[in-house]
């Protein structure tokens, strides 16, 4: 029994489903932020998976991939920073007493 | 039918991930949520491993296990109640949630079903690629390569003046 792309395509699309359900139904702000790096991840499974089974000698998806991580990064640091600054002024992390901006 | 030692290798992997993926969202502290999203992370690394992705392997390691997890903990330190246990809760709309993540997932694995791809026809055996992913990464892709490295600045620089005491 050989691998194929399409075990890699429903592993990232279980895990992006988890990320994804996990990042809706979450009251904490890092545990939203958290199921987000889940769904990136989930992401960067499948766009691994088509370069290595589609375009081998291209790279193209491992390249993307490489991105997604650095943007993830980025992500993650001014995310939570943004989340420590809410901390800081209304001590929760709940996004849903967070509703300043909501009419 | 002869199973290979990858496919075992693949199977192993994804029950770790898919567990622990599961673990993130339904532990009850996010203590423990953070900890399930350390393994998850690792089983992601294991799994580039199996694509022949080594240098993706090692940059998700340093980054997301290295970085991106040590900020959620510090994070999670600075902003925890010690006080509750259920650190983690769930918000009125789970159950909506949950619905819409089993629908999408239906309408992936149904697309999935009826797509065919076209496999290449060699697959690169036993090279490696990272030579080749540098060369690319500073031959073609280098304006998005430095368009990355100012994102980061721009990050870093935000990070610090959101985060500082005032």
């Amino acid at each position: 029994m050989e691998l194929t792309l399409d075990h890699y395509l429903v592993l990232s699309a279980v895990l992006f489903c988890i990320g994804l359900y996990g990042a809706l139904a979450k009251r904490n702000a890092i545990a939203i932020l958290m199921c987000i790096e889940l769904m990136l991840n989930a992401v960067n499974i499948a766009l691994v998976a088509f370069s290595h089974y589609l375009t081998p000698s291209t790279l193209t998806g491992q390249i993307f991939a490489l991105f997604i991580i650095t943007v993830a990064a980025a992500e993650a640091a001014v995310g939570l920073a943004i989340v420590l600054a809410i901390y800081r002024a209304r001590r929760t992390v709940s996004v849903d007493e967070i509703s300043l901006m909501k009419w | 039918m002869s199973i290979l030692p990858e496919t075992v290798a693949f199977y192993i992997v994804a029950v770790v991930v898919v567990i622990s993926a599961l673990a993130v969202v339904l532990m009850r502290n996010i203590v423990y949520s953070a900890v399930a999203l350390a393994m998850s992370f690792l089983g992601v690394a294991a799994l580039y491993l199996l694509l022949s992705a080594e240098f993706i392997a090692a940059v998700q390691v340093i980054l997301y296990v290295g970085a991106v997890l040590v900020l959620i903990l510090f994070a999670i330190m600075l902003t925890h109640d010690s006080q509750s246990s259920r650190s983690n809760p769930a918000n009125l709309q789970a159950p909506w949630a949950g619905v819409v993540a089993v629908a999408l997932l239906g309408v992936i694995l149904a697309v999935l079903a009826r797509s065919t791809w076209s496999q290449a026809q060699s697959t690169i055996g036993a090279v490696d690629l990272t030579p080749l992913l540098g060369e690319l990464l500073f031959n073609d892709y280098v304006l998005p390569f430095e368009i990355a490295s100012v994102l980061l600045l721009v990050a870093m620089i935000g990070a610090i003046v959101l985060a500082r005491q005032r």
